[in-house]
């Protein structure tokens, strides 16, 4: 560890912009994204994804295509993949962590093939913000584009299909087709996220945030709100902190994170440990009392 | 209506020669042995299952996902929701949750909620998640969804599943009510009749693989009873209606 006397000169260094620029979009998409992943139960499958995209990775490396392009091919055919196994949570998670295992395997081989260096592998698996090119900025923009006005467009259909699923289809809803509007749009949001935490750290960005908005709110528009404000604020400070102390970005970013959720937990500790009052006695003593108005 | 409706599932039949007609503004009780097809029954009105053979139609029309004029309350309703909704979320849902595009929810549809919150005593926990609720309120939270878009046909399974005595007789009581307010047919999923027979009118039994209709009177039967569960029942009338127990 060592303080950087010229870290404001750092800050000005092209690569710190683009981490900026890069570092907001991926805040923005995975904090909006969050409330869902949490609410559909998918935080597993997000997990999940961000390895399933490591053979991409390393795929990408291997014929020398862009990596963004190996991640994004990866993550949203094994979105779709997992998809289709089964609406149950207990069917999915079993087909989940099986395809993440087969995948997580062939990116050893992948970037053994390759002979990809330590460093290369490195970065998949843990990101690096200061490495983010200008052409890969451009596709962040698009994929940001994408997710948020689609996210917008198709949110309260999503809601009812992800926290009400059984009424959303009887009215009419089309949960299925949500469901891979969602995985698809995961898939994105993880495709740039991946490089700026990597795959082992991802859950801090797309979980983590809106976890801790959750605590505070149960209204999803404030949720997303809050969780897109503490992922911003994991991101920016955590850039700055990398700036002034010459430590990787992802250690700094997903540290203040998990910081933001601890203390969420703390102050909010109170209010979720209430469980309803239960009747000492049994059989037919009525239950809780009914706040009638 | 059912005119010589069959239904299959998973290539198994559930019920054959449904023929019934289920008069508008009744009570209606679905009873049957677990597995007779209760539930298959609301798939079908709620047009998510198709009849196999034979013309379904509800409120006049071929039932169809999405028909506004039905409310629907499954099964377990509660159990699945977690912490993530406040029960006014929940219940504006009903009214906006099918909507694509970006619109903020107006002054009347808020209204609404309010009413519907209110029309099932549920005004004051409004604000509350989900997941604070005790068993009675997120029922009542779930039938004012369900009644939110004014439902001409409410489909409740097993709405009393989970409930203690209290709780249990103070959603039959709120049933009662919502279809003295206005002409709305209500049909009820459950494996206990008891709790239910102050409201109900009619039952639907589903008996040796085929659905039948009668007045609730006709139904509550020591023969027909113990026919259908396949296990000694009693009536026993008392002055408050009738009542019947299960006896080995």
């Amino acid at each position: 560890m060592r303080f950087q006397e010229n870290w404001l000169q750092v800050l000005q260094t092209t690569f710190m912009q683009h981490a900026f620029i890069g570092g907001t979009m991926v805040a923005l998409t995975a904090g909006l994204m969050g409330y869902f992943v949490i609410t559909r139960q998918n935080a597993f499958a997000a997990h999940a994804l961000a390895h399933i995209g490591f053979p991409g990775a390393t795929g990408a490396i291997l014929v020398g295509a862009p990596v963004t392009l190996g991640l994004a091919v990866f993550c949203v055919g094994g979105g779709l993949l997992i998809g289709v196994f089964g609406k149950r949570v207990a069917e999915r998670e079993i087909a989940t962590g099986t395809i993440l295992a087969g995948a997580t395997g062939l990116g050893v081989l992948f970037a053994s093939l390759a002979t990809a260096n330590a460093s290369t592998t490195t970065t998949v698996l843990f990101g690096n913000l200061l490495a983010i090119s200008r052409d890969q900025l451009w596709l962040f923009g698009l994929f940001t584009v994408v997710v948020v006005l689609v996210l917008a467009g198709i949110a309260r259909p999503l809601v009812f299909a992800s926290v009400d699923p059984a009424v959303a289809e009887a009215r009419g809803v089309p949960v299925r087709a949500l469901g891979v509007a969602f995985v698809v749009l995961l898939a994105l949001t993880i495709t740039m996220a991946v490089q700026v935490v990597g795959t082992l750290l991802l859950f801090a960005l797309v979980v983590t945030p809106a976890a801790a908005g959750l605590r505070l709110t149960a209204r999803p528009g404030r949720v997303a709100g809050l969780a897109v404000a503490f992922a911003l604020a994991s991101v920016w400070v955590g850039l700055l902190l990398s700036a002034v102390i010459d430590l990787p970005p992802s250690f700094f970013v997903v540290s203040i994170a998990v910081l933001i959720w601890a203390v969420v937990l703390v102050l909010t500790r109170d209010r979720h440990t209430t469980v309803r009052p239960e009747p000492s006695g049994r059989g037919v003593a009525p239950r809780v009392p009914e706040h009638t108005a | 209506m059912l005119d010589g409706v069959s239904v299959v599932r998973g290539g198994r039949q559930v019920w054959s020669d449904g023929s019934l007609t289920v008069p508008a503004g009744a009570v209606v009780g679905v009873i049957g042995p677990n597995g007779a097809g209760k539930t298959t029954l609301f798939q079908l009105a709620l047009g998510l299952l198709p009849a196999a053979t034979g013309r379904i139609e509800v409120l006049g029309r071929t039932p169809r996902a999405g028909d506004r004029r039905i409310g629907y309350v499954p099964q377990n309703y509660t159990a699945a929701l977690g912490e993530a909704v406040r029960a006014r979320d929940l219940v504006a849902l009903g009214v906006t949750g099918t909507r694509f595009g970006i619109r903020r929810t107006t002054a009347a549809e808020h209204a609404r909620v309010d009413d519907a919150l209110r029309r099932v005593g549920a005004a004051g926990y409004g604000d509350r998640r989900m997941s604070e609720l005790s068993g009675g309120q997120q029922q009542r939270v779930a039938i004012a969804q369900a009644i939110v878009d004014d439902a001409e046909l409410l489909l409740l399974d097993e709405p009393l599943a989970n409930l203690d005595l209290r709780n249990s007789h103070e959603i039959v009581t709120l049933l009662g009510e919502l279809r003295r307010e206005r002409v709305v047919t209500i049909m009820v999923v459950a494996h206990d009749l008891n709790p239910l027979l102050p409201v109900l009118t009619d039952a639907v039994y589903l008996l040796d693989g085929h659905p039948h209709h009668a007045p609730i009177g006709e139904v509550v039967t020591e023969d027909l009873l113990t026919h259908l569960y396949g296990t000694r029942v009693r009536v026993v009338r008392t002055a408050q209606g009738d009542l019947f127990t299960r006896s080995g």
